[in-house]
């Protein structure tokens, strides 16, 4: 049989997270309020109302195309893209069409099994959402409130091969968004909103085969579905000796489907030109610099350096570089902590993300802060506690908001060390059980973890293990 | 004493705040003078002429009675109880009707917004409320300005020039001119787009003022070809307008078009004259250039009589010290009226596009099957046969495959256009002008039906020697410079440099002053007779 390749193109859509609207002060962000309350003469096309760009909008919109190493046009414009639907209230959008802000550009990133991919970027362009339209029964409903939201709409070139390239190229994708802090990125709610072009050719080809288009794919999980479906359909229709025809299909998430929306489509006249109201988007040298100097370093980046600076294993380095505040996290405990980063690593893998997941918190809520993390990794290290309350004290700071020394001083969790406090335990332990002696004299060696067990259980976990172990291995060989 | 209503805006705010006449005493003068002369006010009702309606001027759409009436009382109270008061404190004014007004019925002159009432104000109105002018209401005009004549209006009986009532007042700010010109008001603000101020101005022997694109916010005021509206005053004197211009200009968040350049002294600059001034003639604004049935272009002579006066006025601005250049070529003004055709259709279409019958305004009665259905029906009985032409040759002009054929070329000829201003403005140049003097309009106001049935030349092309400005996003200004032999004014149209509205206004003033005791003004249009 023969053996096919995909090539996959991604058009995405990001909401970016400004407190106002792309060209009014209305607020962006509309989740959870009421139809048609933000809203305002300017994004309900009112006669004779006009729009004012939005520096926040053009801000992010550079960041993105920074992150991205697009080509920036100091001098971009605003277009309008005219056509009439109930939810465009205007009766055009304005977008940016001929000369967009970013052009060209690439996004690196890795794969599970260390594949590096490239995925270079058409274009990159500023424009303002439409409302949302719900159909109930015979009547329509119109909700302005993402009226003028803004977007930057981001196209790829056709340098994806597999549906699940795609997938990990949405995940940095969004990783990325919320590293620069510039969307919320959320696809559930469509802060991220993606629609795949998918076509296969035979593998030695070079030629690419007739694309469809996959609307409305609201997850990544669904992108990996919907592409793979569509990349199996796609292969059935050729092996069945059908020609592939250039259809734009709906993913149904609820139930699991590709449902085909229309064929080849009949191409839209919009009509676009200049947006008149709106003046050029100059973007001046010193604009230009001041947001490089915001730009963080990138994922990418920190985690090449977390691997070659801070000596940490990349699979450490990839978990730690999932989100900017965690790496910052971790990054300024190693600075407090000042030993090996592994074991910063290790703890914040094992107890901060672990905390993070059960609460459901992210790293700004977390109440454990990097001095409290590094403070319970040198308590361990100094056997002022012991590992076990060291993983408690986590808990219990994020639960009470109290500094670590201060717990363990209130709660008395430090170690034991008093050689007579442990001896006397160990040696009611050893007489308690005797049954348990006689094995380990018979050579049943590994008991002596037991006994350590039992002397911790009896003294609240407060005695210093090693110790505990130095004296039953005393006390048992003695008998 | 001259009446109340006849005096400038300036005058009259000097007696209200100088206690010698009250605001309501002024006001009152006013509607009285409307209720002489104006006759019933336009309406969508199915029009049927009556024999009084040709004697009558017709400017007005609605009389904003009470709102005028606790606005001059406000004045009155300020000003007795000693509080400080704007530079138009108790001055009536009317507004073109498509500047939108809180609460106040704004209708464009189309049947397409019937009923509308804006949540907003323009800012313009904002900032004539802030100088303590006081609204009277709002006039009339052609369909969402499109048209030169008023008589495109949904709103009958349309505008009639006050000066002879069988012809047009101009548009489409025609209510305004009119009702400036037969005293209803000293001011009125008006929209220019291709002329839309200064061709209804010379049509009825009055000051018209176009500022620079930038100068005065568009915000609130319902669009014709946003690149090229502009926001001005009609009044009677040019310091009144010096006045109005100082008030409404300036940088406004809400228009991203408007610019932060300082806003002069306008009334104060008035007064510095115009000794070495450089004033170009162009022999390109004396003739009109047309492509004929070959496609080639021709040429006609302006009317001999506007050609005359631009001489005249040439050799009164010439003994005040200014300096005459002749032969400053402008060739590039042939191209304005088609390119100007094409970028003003396109921007019409786009801008009538959100009139739905959905949001506001007319939403047809009869029964539809869906909702393309309803646009169909709603915008096919909303909007009036010039609005839905200029959709049509927008939307077609407008098309992808001919984005290069019309839409670019004719921002090329803009371009080119440009450049003769910049050329005969540059201070380095060959030229180095201070203003161009030019007629208004290729004629003096004509019959009503001519602008649809005549084929004069100098018809077809009223707005040849007016929407080169609004191309090139220059000012210009018309003021009255005599009286036709058949008793109609003619206005000039003096233009100059971006943001040089100071000289202008200088220029137009020195010649106003210099003129003042000229037989012809002391002509007065019939309505006043």
């Amino acid at each position: 049989m023969m053996e096919y390749i995909a090539t996959i193109g991604l058009e995405t859509h990001i909401q970016l997270n400004t407190n106002t609207k792309a060209f009014c002060s209305c607020k962006a962000d509309s989740w959870g309020d009421v139809p048609n309350t933000n809203i305002c003469p300017i994004c309900t096309g009112q006669p004779g109302a006009l729009p004012s760009t939005n520096q926040a909008m053009v801000e992010k919109a550079l960041m993105l195309c920074l992150a991205i190493n697009a080509d920036i046009n100091m001098d971009s414009f605003f277009d309008r893209k005219n056509y009439m639907y109930a939810d465009l209230p205007g009766g055009y959008q304005v977008t940016q069409n001929d000369r967009s802000i970013g052009r060209g550009g690439y996004l690196d990133f890795l794969m599970d099994d260390g594949r590096e991919v490239r995925c270079h970027i058409h274009n990159l362009h500023m424009e303002e959402d439409a409302g949302k339209t719900k159909n109930e029964g015979d009547i329509r409903l119109i909700d302005m409130n993402r009226c003028g939201v803004p977007l930057v709409e981001m196209v790829t070139m056709p340098d994806l091969h597999s549906a699940d390239e795609a997938a990990t190229y949405l995940t940095r994708l969004r990783q990325l968004l919320r590293w620069l802090g510039i969307s919320e990125a959320n696809m559930e709610r469509a802060h991220l909103r993606c629609d795949a072009n998918v076509s296969i050719s035979p593998k030695e080809s070079n030629e690419l085969g007739k694309k469809c288009e996959i609307k409305n794919i609201n997850s990544i999980e669904a992108v990996r579905t919907a592409i793979n479906f569509e990349i199996e359909r796609q292969i059935r229709e050729i092996n069945a000796g059908r020609k592939i025809e250039q259809w734009t299909i709906e993913w149904d998430n609820d139930t699991q489907e590709l449902r085909k929306m229309r064929s080849k489509e009949t191409a839209a006249d919009y009509r676009y030109f200049r947006e008149p109201n709106l003046m050029p988007v100059h973007i001046s040298e010193e604009f230009l610099e001041s947001v490089k100097l915001k730009m963080p370093e990138l994922p990418i980046r920190r985690r090449e350096r977390f691997i070659n600076e801070l000596g940490l294993p990349a699979y450490d380095a990839s978990v730690l570089t999932t989100e900017r505040e965690i790496s910052d996290f971790f990054e300024n405990a190693c600075k407090i902590y000042n030993g090996d980063n592994k074991r910063v690593s290790n703890w914040m893998m094992n107890e901060v993300l672990r905390v993070m997941n059960e609460t459901g918190c992210t790293v700004s809520e977390l109440k454990i802060t990097v001095r409290d993390l590094a403070d319970i990794i040198q308590m361990v290290d100094q056997k002022t506690i012991n590992t076990t309350t060291g993983k408690n004290l986590v808990d219990m700071v994020q639960k009470t908001g109290k500094r670590p020394k201060l717990l363990v001083e209130e709660q008395g969790l430090g170690l034991v060390s008093d050689d007579a406090a442990i001896r006397d335990i160990s040696a009611k332990i050893v007489s308690s059980n005797p049954k348990e002696a006689t094995s380990y004299q018979n050579g049943k060696e590994s008991l002596i973890g037991w006994f350590v067990g039992q002397v911790m259980r009896e003294m609240r976990g407060k005695a210093d293990p090693e110790k505990a172990k130095e004296i039953l291995l005393e006390l048992l060989k003695k008998n | 004493m001259t009446e109340l209503i006849e005096l400038s805006a300036i005058e009259q705010a000097a007696l209200i705040r100088e206690k010698k006449i009250s605001s309501v005493e002024l006001l009152e003068a006013t509607l009285t003078q409307i209720e002489k002369v104006d006759g019933r006010p336009g309406s969508l009702a199915p029009y049927v002429e009556q024999p009084e309606d040709l004697e009558k001027v017709h400017a007005f759409l609605l009389i904003t009675r009470e709102h005028a009436m606790a606005k001059a009382k406000e004045v009155d109270r300020k000003i007795s109880s000693g509080e400080p008061v704007g530079p138009l404190a108790g001055v009536p004014y009317s507004a073109k009707d498509v500047y939108c007004t809180k609460g106040i019925q704004t209708t464009a002159a189309s049947r397409i917004l019937e009923g509308w009432k804006p949540s907003y104000s323009s800012t313009v109105i904002e900032k004539m409320d802030q100088a303590d002018a006081v609204l009277i209401g709002k006039v009339n005009l052609d369909e969402f300005t499109f048209g030169g004549t008023t008589e495109t209006t949904a709103y009958k009986p349309t505008v009639r020039n006050p000066w002879s009532y069988n012809r047009v007042p101009g548009g489409s700010s025609g209510g305004s001119a009119a009702a400036v010109s037969s005293c209803e008001g000293a001011i009125s603000l008006g929209t220019d787009t291709g002329g839309s101020i200064r061709e209804p101005a010379a049509f009825t022997g009055i000051v018209g003022l176009k500022p620079t694109y930038g100068r005065v916010s568009r915000y609130g005021v319902i669009p014709f070809a946003s690149s090229m509206d502009t926001i001005g005053p009609l009044t009677r004197t040019v310091s009144d307008s010096a006045l109005v211009l100082k008030e409404i200009a300036g940088f406004d968040p809400r228009d991203n078009c408007t610019v932060r350049v300082p806003v002069d002294d306008y009334l104060f600059d008035l007064q510095k004259g115009i000794e070495g001034m450089r004033i170009g003639i162009s022999p390109d604004y004396l003739k009109i250039t047309y492509l004929d049935d070959q496609g080639n272009y021709a040429t006609a002579p302006v009317d001999p009589e506007i050609e005359a006066s631009v001489w005249k006025a040439a050799e009164v601005l010439r003994a005040l010290g200014a300096e005459i250049i002749e032969d400053v070529p402008m060739s590039n003004t042939k191209y304005s009226v088609p390119a100007y055709f094409v970028i003003s259709r396109i921007e019409a279409y786009s801008n009538l596009q959100r009139y739905d019958g959905l949001k506001y305004g007319h939403s047809t009665q009869q029964s539809v099957k869906d909702m393309y259905d309803l646009y169909y029906k709603s915008r096919g009985e909303g909007f009036g046969y010039q609005a839905k032409l200029r959709l049509l040759t927008g939307m077609f002009a407008s098309q992808e495959k001919f984005y290069e054929k019309y839409y670019r070329r004719a921002q090329r000829a803009r371009a080119l256009m440009r450049r003769d201003f910049d050329e005969a403005f540059d201070p380095n140049g060959q030229y180095r002008l201070d203003g161009i003097l030019t007629p208004s309009t290729p004629s003096p106001a004509f019959r009503f039906g001519d602008a649809v049935a005549s084929d004069s030349l100098l018809i077809q092309f009223a707005d040849q020697f007016t929407t080169p400005m609004n191309f090139a996003g220059t000012p210009g200004i018309s003021f009255p410079c005599g009286i036709s032999q058949e008793g109609l004014p003619i206005g000039l149209q003096i233009t100059g440099y971006d943001y040089c509205e100071s000289k202008i206004l200088r220029t137009a003033y020195a010649y106003e002053q210099a003129t003042k005791d000229a037989d012809w003004r002391k002509m007065k249009p019939a309505a006043l007779r």
